[in-house]
Parts: C-alpha cells; sequence; structure tokens
C-alpha cells in the first residue's frame, strides 16, 4: 500500500532538509561517525545481543556451558528426528564421494570444486538447488583487487574492526587472500558485475570500510551469483547429482570416528534414506526462521541452523554464535513487504538515515551492529524517542533514497536498485521519490561451527562452509564479507573433501552412536520435553488450524 | 461474505487454492494467507522475497476469463480469486561448456535452436512476474544480439512462467541464462585488476605485511585500524592513498 497521509506529512520534513545534506554530501561533509571507544556504549545498551535473559547456557555437547540466544539451545537440547536404533544403515540408498548437505552459495561453489578435483557428488537439499540466504544477498561480495589503493592488508584490519578484534586470524587471512581470486572464478564463469566499460569492476564502499572493494551486479549480486553458480554445477550432470526436497537430519559416523555420510529425510516420502560418503560437506546455511527475540528476519524459508545442530551432536564445537547480526535496514513498512532486506548498497550509494525530525543521527557506514544499535536507540522509547510510527503500531527510521539522484543523476535508483524499486512500485511506493521505512532485522548467523582454514571440523571427512561456519567473521559480520565466506570457503571445502575422498575409499562400520549418546546425555542433564530438531521448517501457520491438527500417529505422507 | 477474522481482526475473503475454498485476511499475501489457512508449505515458498522463483503464481479473478500471473510472496490475495502455485517447470536446458564458447549469437541458437519458433503472440511477457519484456529478449536472441538479451533479462528469477504460458514450447528462462553467461565471460572485457592482483597474491606480495599484522597485539590492530586512510565516499577511482606501501 502506498504512503498514508500522516507519513506523507512526515515525509515533507525529509523533503525539506534534503537539499543542505545533499550539498554536504557533495562536499565530502559526513556525519561524525562515532570513535572506536564511543561504539561500545551504544551496543551495551541498545544492541539486541546484550538483552539480559535472551540467552542461556548450553547443558550438553562439545561447548556445554557456552551461553547462546535462547532460540538455538532450545534445538541443540531437543531429540532426534529418528529413533537412531531403528535407522538400518546395512544398505546405502546412495553412495557418492563426496555429500555436500545444503545447495546455496557455499554448497554449489563446493560441489563444482569437490567434482573439478575428480570427486562424485551428491547435493541433498531441503528446498530446490539455489534456495538458499546466498540468492537474497543483495549490496555485494568485497575483495581487494584494486590495485593502487587497496589490498587484502586493509580488508583484513577492515574485518577485524568489524569483529571487535576477535576473529579468527588464519580464516581472515584465508579469506582475504583468496577474495580476489574468488570474484575472478566468478567472473569467468559469466557473472554479470556491474562493470566500467573497459572491464573494471564497479566497487563501493560498505559499512566498515576503507576503501570502496564492494563489487556487485545491481542490487542482486547474490541472486546473480547464485543463479551463475547453479547454472554451471548443471553443465556437471555427469559428476554432480541433486536431490531436492531432501535435507539431511543426522551425519552418519563410522566406528574410526570419521563422517560416513548422512540420513536424509523425503519431505515428500517421508521416508528416511542413507547416504553413504567418504566425505561431507556441510553448507546448511544460518539461522533467521528461529526468530531469536521475535524479530523479523530477511532470511530464507528453509534458514533453521540444520547443520549446527547435526554437527554439534556429532561432536563439532561452536563459536562467536553469542552474537547475531540485525541489518540495521528492513523493511518496516509497508507490511506485506516487512522484514525484506534494503541493501545497505543505498548507504554507500550516499542515502543518509533520518529520524522523525527529519534529521541524520547516525553515519550512514557505520559496521552493521553500530548502525543497527543507533538505529534501536533512536527508535526506543528507552532511547532517544524520535522514531517514525508505522500505521500498524511498530517505529523505523527514514532510508532517504532520493537524495541518490540528487548526488548521482536521475534514474539511478532504478537503474542501480531495480529489485528494490520493482518491489516498492507493487506497493504503489516510488523509492526514487519518496524515503523508505526501515528498522533493523535479524540477517545473520556471525558464528557456527568451528573450523580450521581447510574448512575441516574436528570430525575427520566432515567439512563446513560458510554462514554455518563461525570464526571468520569474528562478532560482526561486515556488508559484502558473506558473498565472499561462501565462494572463498566453500571452494576450498570442494577442494578438501575432494581430496580426503580420494585417499580414504575404506570406510569402517557405519553407526548414529553419536545420536544414541547426545539423547543419554540429554537425559542426564535432565532435559525433558518433546523438541526435536533439525527443525527443518519454520511453522507460520494459524494456531486457531492447528489446534485442530490431531492426528496423533503418523502413517505414510498422511501426517 | 465477509467477516472480520479472530487474530488479525482483519476482513476475511474467500480465495480458491486448487479450486478449494478458503477464507483469509484480505491485506495478506497469497503465500501468508494460504499459511493462515493452515498450510505449511514444502514446494512454492522460498526467499518469501520477490527474488528467488519459487512462488510462480497463476491466478483469475472473478467475472474475469483473463490469467494473471505474480509471485505467491509478493501478490495480495483479492476476493473470489482462483489460483495455483506452479513451483516446477519441467523446461529443456542444454549442456555448455563456456571455456570452449566465444559469445555469438550462433551459440545460443546451436544450444536451443528452438528459438526460431517464436510466433511472437507476447505470452511470455504477459506471463513474467518481473515485468520483463520476455518476447523482446527472444527476438533478441533471434537476431542473435547476446549483449541485448543478457541487459533485457538481467531481472529474471527463472520462475518458469514465461515458460509455462507458451504456445511454441520455449524455455525462455533458461536461454537467458546462457545469453547473460556468455555476453558476461565473452563479450565484456575482462577486469585487468583482478588478473593483476591475483597475481601479485600468489607471488606472496602481502603475506609479510599480513602475517605481521597477525602477530600483532589488539592494541595495536586497534590503532592501526583507527589510523588506516579512508577513501572519499564521492571520487571515483583513481583516488590514490597517502599511504602507499601495503597496496
Amino acid at each position: 500500500m502506498p504512503y498514508p497521509e500522516p507519513l506523507k506529512k512526515l515525509i515533507e520534513k525529509v523533503e525539506a532538509t534534503r537539499p543542505a545534506r545533499v550539498e554536504r554530501k557533495l562536499k565530502e561533509e559526513e556525519f561524525p561517525p562515532l570513535k572506536l571507544e564511543e561504539r561500545d556504549p551504544v551496543l551495551r545498551n541498545f544492541h539486541p545481543d546484550f538483552i539480559e535473559g535472551t540467552r542461556r547456557e548450553i547443558k550438553v555437547g562439545p561447548s556445554k556451558g557456552y551461553a547462546i540466544s535462547n532460540e538455538i539451545v532450545d534445538l541443540l537440547e531437543a531429540r532426534s528426528r529418528v529413533n537412531p536404533y531403528l535407522v538400518s544403515l546395512s544398505k546405502p540408498d546412495y553412495e557418492t564421494d563426496v555429500l555436500v548437505i545444503g545447495a546455496g552459495g557455499a554448497g554449489t561453489a563446493a560441489a563444482i570444486l569437490a567434482a573439478e578435483n575428480g570427486a562424485k557428488v551428491l547435493i541433498a537439499t531441503k528446498l530446490r538447488h539455489g534456495d538458499a540466504n546466498t540468492m537474497m544477498a543483495e549490496g555485494g561480495i568485497q575483495a581487494a583487487d584494486k590495485v593502487g589503493k587497496d589490498s587484502p592488508y586493509y580488508h583484513y584490519l577492515d574485518i577485524l574492526g568489524g569483529g571487535h578484534f576477535l576473529n579468527d586470524p588464519e580464516l581472515v587471512y584465508t579469506m582475504v587472500q583468496n577474495a580476489p581470486d574468488a570474484v575472478k572464478w566468478l567472473e569467468g564463469l559469466g557473472t554479470s558485475f556491474s562493470k566500467f566499460e573497459d572491464g573494471r569492476m564497479k566497487t563501493m564502499h560498505g559499512g566498515g570500510t576503507c576503501r570502496k572493494r564492494m563489487h556487485y551486479a545491481a542490487d542482486i549480486t547474490g541472486a546473480e551469483i547464485m543463479k551463475t553458480i547453479r547454472d554451471e554445477a548443471r553443465n556437471h550432470t555427469d559428476m554432480i547429482e541433486v536431490i531436492e526436497f531432501c535435507p539431511a537430519v543426522e551425519l552418519v559416523l563410522d566406528d574410526n570416528g570419521r563422517c560416513a555420510g548422512a540420513v536424509l529425510y523425503n519431505l515428500e516420502t517421508a521416508e528416511y534414506h542413507y547416504v553413504k560418503a567418504k566425505a561431507v560437506i556441510i553448507a546448511t546455511g544460518g539461522s533467521g526462521r528461529l526468530h531469536i527475540q521475535n524479530f523479523m528476519t530477511t532470511n530464507h524459508y528453509g534458514a533453521t541452523a540444520d547443520g549446527i545442530v547435526m554437527a554439534y551432536r556429532a561432536g563439532v564445537p561452536i563459536s562467536f554464535l553469542h552474537t547475531v547480526q540485525y541489518h540495521p535496514t528492513g523493511v518496516v513498512f509497508p507490511e506485506q513487504a516487512e522484514g525484506i532486506l534494503i541493501t545497505e548498497k543505498f548507504r554507500g550509494a550516499g542515502a543518509n538515515v533520518l529520524n522523525i525530525h527529519g534529521e541524520q543521527f547516525v553515519y550512514e557506514r557505520e559496521p552493521r551492529d553500530v548502525e543497527a544499535a543507533c538505529i534501536i536507540r533512536e527508535c526506543s522509547p528507552k532511547g532517544r524517542g524520535n522514531g517514525v510510527p508505522t500505521p500498524t503500531g511498530k517505529f523505523g527510521v527514514w532510508l532517504d533514497s532520493p537524495m541518490i539522484e540528487l548526488l548521482k543523476g536521475e534514474g539511478t535508483v532504478r537503474k542501480e536498485f531495480p529489485g528494490k524499486h520493482i518491489l516498492f512500485r507493487r506497493f504503489g511506493i516510488d523509492i526514487s521519490k519518496e524515503p523508505m521505512l526501515i528498522h533493523p532485522t535479524l540477517h545473520y548467523q556471525n558464528g557456527g561451527l568451528d573450523i580450521n582454514s581447510k574448512c575441516e571440523t574436528n570430525v575427520p571427512g566432515l567439512y563446513a562452509a560458510g554462514e554455518v561456519s563461525g570464526g571468520v567473521h569474528g562478532e560482526n559480520r561486515l556488508m559484502g564479507n558473506s558473498l565472499l565466506d561462501v565462494i572463498v570457503f566453500g571452494r576450498i571445502a570442494g577442494e578438501q573433501a575432494a581430496e580426503y575422498a580420494s585417499k580414504h575409499t575404506e570406510s569402517g562400520y557405519a553407526n548414529l552412536d553419536h545420536v544414541k549418546r547426545y539423547n543419554e546425555e540429554l537425559e542426564t542433564a535432565g532435559i525433558e520435553g518433546e523438541r526435536i530438531a533439525p527443525m527443518i521448517l519454520p511453522d507460520y501457520s494459524n494456531p486457531e488450524v492447528r489446534e485442530k491438527q490431531l492426528t496423533k500417529d503418523y502413517f505414510g505422507t498422511l501426517s | 461474505m465477509t467477516e472480520p477474522s479472530e487474530t488479525t481482526g482483519d476482513l476475511l475473503v474467500p480465495i480458491f487454492f486448487m479450486g478449494k475454498r478458503y477464507n483469509v485476511p484480505a491485506s495478506l499475501t497469497i503465500q501468508k494467507a494460504l499459511e493462515y489457512a493452515g498450510y505449511q508449505h514444502i514446494r512454492g515458498c522460498g526467499c518469501r522475497g520477490g527474488v528467488c522463483g519459487a512462488c510462480g503464481t497463476v491466478y483469475r479473478i472473478p467475472d474475469s476469463y483473463k490469467l494473471q500471473v505474480g509471485l505467491a510472496c509478493q501478490t495480495v490475495v483479492q476476493s473470489g480469486m482462483h489460483l495455483m502455485i506452479m513451483p516446477y517447470y519441467p523446461g529443456n536446458r542444454s549442456i555448455f561448456d563456456i571455456e570452449k564458447m566465444s559469445g555469438t549469437g550462433g551459440e545460443i541458437a546451436a544450444l536451443y535452436p528452438e528459438i526460431y519458433k517464436c510466433i511472437g503472440c507476447n505470452a511470455c511477457s504477459q506471463g513474467c512476474p518481473m515485468d520483463i519484456d520476455v518476447m523482446h529478449y527472444m527476438a533478441q536472441a533471434i537476431r542473435g544480439d547476446v549483449p541485448g538479451v543478457a541487459e533485457t533479462s538481467f531481472d529474471c528469477i527463472m520462475c518458469g512462467l514465461c515458460a509455462s504460458r507458451c504456445p511454441a514450447e520455449e524455455v525462455q528462462f533458461n536461454v537467458a541464462i546462457l545469453a547473460r553467461r556468455l555476453n558476461a565471460r565473452h563479450r565484456i572485457p575482462r577486469a585487468k585488476h583482478l588478473e593483476e592482483r591475483v597475481k601479485e597474491v600468489t607471488d606472496g606480495k602481502f603475506e609479510q605485511p599480513l602475517r605481521d599484522l597477525m602477530s600483532r597485539s589488539t592494541e595495536e590492530l586497534k590503532e592501526l585500524y583507527r589510523s588506516r586512510e579512508s577513501e572519499p565516499q564521492m571520487t571515483e577511482d583513481d583516488w590514490v592513498p597517502l599511504n602507499a606501501r601495503y597496496v
């Protein structure tokens, strides 16, 4: 729906301050960024990570005692979907060299590289190939490849500053050094990056960058990358098989403690299948659909932390899951689009963030956690109380997209942000003329499974890559480093898993003993209840309907 | 026909999902309306934000014979609408090796000779939820205009609705991605700075500076972070930092 009259009145205040703000921007007079030491108090008082009572310690497993979001602990303290005593592993339904769990950016990049390195690959995925957060990433992919003004050195520094200097140095080193080659690989596969006529990549700033190193494909960079690598995977049907609507629900280990495959659940026939594999790559992505602290989310329908649950049961520790990334700018009006991501690229292109008075209150290119905390402070009655009220009783702030037209020429918004332009046009809002109303939204799982720079976990033969892993982003990821993460580490995982599979052709006795042990550990810890995990899909059905869904015994697919 | 919902307070309107009637709040998208009705989507639901192509939907509103299309996650329900979500389309896809190609229009025609069967009926363009002029890019493909197809089809989400409406059995979305890949790989110049930088990395140019950073204390890193130069917002690529030691 278009903006109602009260909001239109408030937009006039934005329009009133716009000419002066554009003038300042053209003179490089920016709103002062917070100093490093000023960031901490804002985060502590207003970032959702610091709200009392929203985290608790995990009572079981390899990272027992680690306090993370209640919603994730709920899943880690849940029972398996299968009865480990009933699953037969004597006759595999599928056999492969490398099993890739998840078919987003990391999984697809891993599959291509594993196949190129001679491995037969099976991709098992919950939804369709490409249904993933990668598809939804908008802004860009970082790589320090502008010779003469940027280098992996500065990329490294920026990443550490964004991650509160706690990132795993080896992982960061690996990512920044491999970044230019990752982008070159994508270019070679035919990814339509935005370029100058001579072939130079167009690059821009993101929050927390000191050099313009964000490469992009208009405002649908992730979709462009995902469509391209998925298409490439489809050129390798001899080596890569994809099974859709078949999420993995447990890993299978052998009696030497090595990963030996996984149990899949066919969502449509309700069968469980055993895939025997010489190496397994977990690339299941993030967890936005857990709606941590009831936040709306930018994430894909399937982002439910399945890989974390499976690998944790198999003994893989987790880290940096105590921080969650809230993207500063998600749609808060119109309601139909609530939670949808508004790329940071708008701010990179110069759009100001403004309160109800049409005034700036934050530098628009702070790292994401700082930017989000400042916006929450502006909206919150406990903070400054300068939020713009929406018709549904929420608060937001303005993101002044029409400014970009004045800074970079008429038609720029339509050209550079076609995805968002069409989205808002469907609701009768022209974002080249009217600002967007935004609020922070649950966006990214900063942490995850512990891996080293070869994507190895502590379980031999088990690899992880992409959002499911943790360490490279420390406590807070910068824009453009998740698309980079999935491509760099996806490729490494594929290579490494293929090599491992070629060397470990014999496997031991396959079993689910780790699941039995985990269940026992839950009993011993006194954890009760009937929660099961992985969650697989969120349930948004109407509670009134759910009360009438009375089936007790499961028979075939008639649940 | 309408009554307020107990949970949302919104007016309820009837919709017919594959012919079956449900009363749902009038303000919801088709996707959320079906969830309201009790469905937990398995197929036909992906990004929920209009970019992934999982929920292409065909619908008809009362008193009209016309079929309309939209994405279930983006289209608000209308009273009396009949609808079907099309989560998959069995379109033909040709296999190719992009390394061995050169980006000509002939290569598209060789992989998809059926493009010449296009009868120009425009059902594809009318069936595109992204408002892409599909028929136009098919004409560009027939003319061998690879960059043209790439540009016209850039926003394609590969939902398959175009192909589902096509009397000539074209698979427009696969033609489009082939053209975009050929264009980006073979027609647009490669980025020389990428090549150069990859070589510098391989030659070990940044090895020492990075290892040095990795051995620093947090306090030293903070100081380096604070004092790093920032490229101005409005300058173009010609900006050069004062300290060029590490670039």
